[in-house]
């Protein structure tokens, strides 16, 4: 089968952990990676996968070997990522954004991937917005969510300093993900850093204030674990806690992310959701195109 | 009239003390709490949610009245006083600062768990482009040895914080851990140094005595001890006391006490004491706020809320992680033969 040529920007923690994901995609090729530190483990590392290596930068890889990649993931900075989304939409590419930059539509692979499919930008909203985003689009499919909250605690270890130094980007982002994509009439986000060793896994909880006459427990529980599946297709170490708890029209659930441990270690739930959500968003724009190139050809012979 | 202050007390009681009233305040209680500080001349209140602006939630409790209101009416019936928030980044944004400030708030204290205060270096420099009065404020101060605090507490200082306290939010800390926290602070930092005590051990006053005795120049009171678990240094008692020792505060004793007992004292719905809860919250070294979630999930349950507490404390639960009272307490029910 053939697959679409993708290429990751950025060799740090985020990077180099896509590369292992990308690898075991049936539609996805990996080919190269582009970074600017020639010392990085990650570029060290695509190299020894086989990958073309640029250690110079966007520009230079556009410029030489543009035709090696579709698709490119961005798993540098929110300002880097900026200037790179200008650079690939001219050139043609499109951009799977990993940094808080939200320059393109917010995309949730389980809940809202269907209508940006032909985007040339997509943004992956928030880890703790990937992880819980999908939980309250399974309320709201059942009974209509008034409001929505979610605490997202992940471990000190993996809170890279870009989270650190904007964290109010994490808060505000991920409460209009929950509001835009999830579906409630209002959202709010809080993130909690928790040093304790070893590293906990990154937990979640969402809070949902349903209207009461619409409020149906095995309905809504059926439609969570529903959810929970389909995001166990791309991130196996994602689960309940417990069932989901019902107190008048509130719900609450408690979730947990353990990592795939591919670069990262697995206490980092909330990088390792991200990475596989943005693999997941590859891959259906990748058989959309494919797809769509198929029926081309049929219609021409 | 300049006042001689030895000591610079914030009182708390509007803020903390949120937690203690499960964040029920109403504009005309704030009124009156705030104009009766003010005429005891008591230099900084602190108002907000118990967990700071944006702390009304599902996660921490709805306020009963928008925190912006509250604050507008501190401001507008404190006088001389000055009006803070806390913000605590990953709850609180720099967004909801900005509106406080422009309401009239004078000093933004910016709190993070005490081994997180690179969180703090956007909110610290924001708040003092705007000409906030700045703290850093280093919660659960007892989980952290004394390098990693100096080191936390220099990073503060760095981002431009004009004070930065020791916050023990657990109560958990014993007099010589203070002093050598303060000492270790006085020697490496340039800026105040603060200190925030709960009455969980019965050790605010202790502490914070021996907090003042090492240098530090800031200190947290609540009035009544309304604050959470079982309050914090009582404001007016403190008052008395460094009175007694020649510590001018600045504050006028009589009418503090008569604030506590004839403003705060009917807003309490019981009274400020060390029950057998609150000494868990300081013997297993737990969030104060913790409480009155581990009080309702100990109902829901059936498990002695003490188990809850001492779990969490086990687990090394920090600050904001209110769902994990709930999570523990169905976990220890899950246990129960």
């Amino acid at each position: 089968m053939t697959k679409v040529k993708v290429a990751v920007l950025g060799s740090g923690n985020i990077g180099t952990d896509l590369l292992y994901k990308l690898r075991r995609s049936s539609v996805l090729e990996l080919t190269a990676m582009i970074g600017i530190d020639p010392a990085s483990d990650g570029l060290a590392r695509a190299k020894q996968l086989g990958c073309a290596t640029f250690d110079t930068g966007l520009n230079d890889f556009l410029e030489q070997q543009p035709e090696l990649a579709e698709i490119i993931f961005d798993a540098t900075s929110a300002k880097a990522h900026i200037r790179h989304a200008k650079a690939l939409r001219n050139a043609g590419k499109v951009a799977i954004d990993l940094t808080p930059a939200a320059v393109g539509a917010l995309v949730v692979p389980t809940v809202n991937i269907q209508e940006h499919l032909n985007e040339t930008n997509l943004n992956l909203v928030t880890c703790g917005g990937q992880a819980t985003i999908p939980i309250v689009h399974a309320i709201q499919r059942v009974a209509p969510v008034e409001y929505a909250e979610i605490v997202a605690t992940i471990s000190s270890k993996s809170a890279g300093p870009g989270t650190r130094a904007n964290i109010d980007e994490f808060t505000e982002t991920t409460a209009r993900g929950i509001e835009n994509i999830g579906g409630a009439k209002k959202g709010k986000a809080i993130i909690i850093l928790n040093p304790a060793e070893p590293p906990i896994l990154m937990r979640d909880t969402v809070y949902a204030l349903v209207e009461r006459e619409r409020l149906d427990r095995a309905a809504i529980t059926r439609s969570i674990v529903e959810t929970v599946r389909a995001i166990q297709s791309y991130v196996p170490g994602y689960r309940l806690r417990t069932e989901p708890l019902f107190d008048d029209n509130k719900v609450t659930v408690f979730l947990e992310v353990e990592g795939a441990g591919d670069y990262l270690p697995t206490y980092s739930g909330n990088l390792d959701i991200m990475t596989a959500a943005a693999v997941k968003v590859a891959e259906e724009i990748a058989r959309h195109r494919l797809e769509g190139a198929a029926i081309g050809e049929e219609m021409q012979s | 009239m300049s006042v001689q202050r030895d000591v610079v007390i914030t009182e708390v009681a509007l803020r903390d003390g949120s937690h203690a009233i499960a964040h029920q305040y109403t504009v005309e209680q704030v009124l009156q709490v705030a104009k009766a500080l003010g005429e005891a001349n008591v230099p900084y209140i602190e108002v907000s949610h118990g967990d700071g602006l944006g702390g009304s939630s599902l996660q921490y409790g709805l306020s009963r009245t928008n925190e912006m209101e509250l604050i507008e009416a501190a401001v507008s019936v404190c006088g001389p006083a000055k009006i803070a928030v806390l913000v605590i980044p990953g709850i609180g944004t720099i967004k909801q600062m900005k509106e406080a400030a422009n309401l009239g708030v004078k000093m933004a204290r910016i709190a993070t768990h005490v081994t997180e205060a690179d969180v703090s270096a956007q909110h610290l420099s924001v708040a003092k482009e705007m000409g906030l009065e700045t703290v850093g404020f280093l919660m659960m101060a007892h989980m952290a040895p004394v390098e990693k605090l100096v080191e936390q507490a220099a990073l503060m200082e760095s981002y431009g914080a004009d004070t930065v306290y020791i916050v023990d939010s657990a109560g958990a800390l014993l007099p010589h851990q203070v002093r050598e926290r303060v000492r270790a602070l006085r020697q490496s930092l340039g800026v105040n140094i603060g200190f925030h005590a709960h009455n969980n051990l019965s050790l605010a006053m202790a502490n914070t005595l021996a907090a003042i005795e090492e240098g530090a120049q800031r200190i947290d009171g609540s009035i009544r001890c309304l604050g959470a678990g079982a309050g914090n240094t009582q404001t007016e008692v403190l008052v008395a006391v460094l009175d007694r020792m020649g510590i001018q505060t600045g504050i006028d004793l009589y009418k503090i006490m008569d604030a506590a007992e004839e403003i705060v004292a009917p807003i309490l719905q019981v009274p400020q004491e060390i029950t057998r809860d609150n000494l868990v919250l300081g013997y297993a070294g737990v969030y104060s706020s913790f409480l009155l979630h581990a009080q309702r999930a100990s109902k829901r349950f059936a498990i002695d809320s003490r188990d809850i507490l001492v779990e969490l404390g086990k687990r090394q639960v920090v600050g904001g992680q209110e769902d994990m009272i709930v999570d523990v307490a169905a976990e220890l029910a899950q246990q129960q033969p």
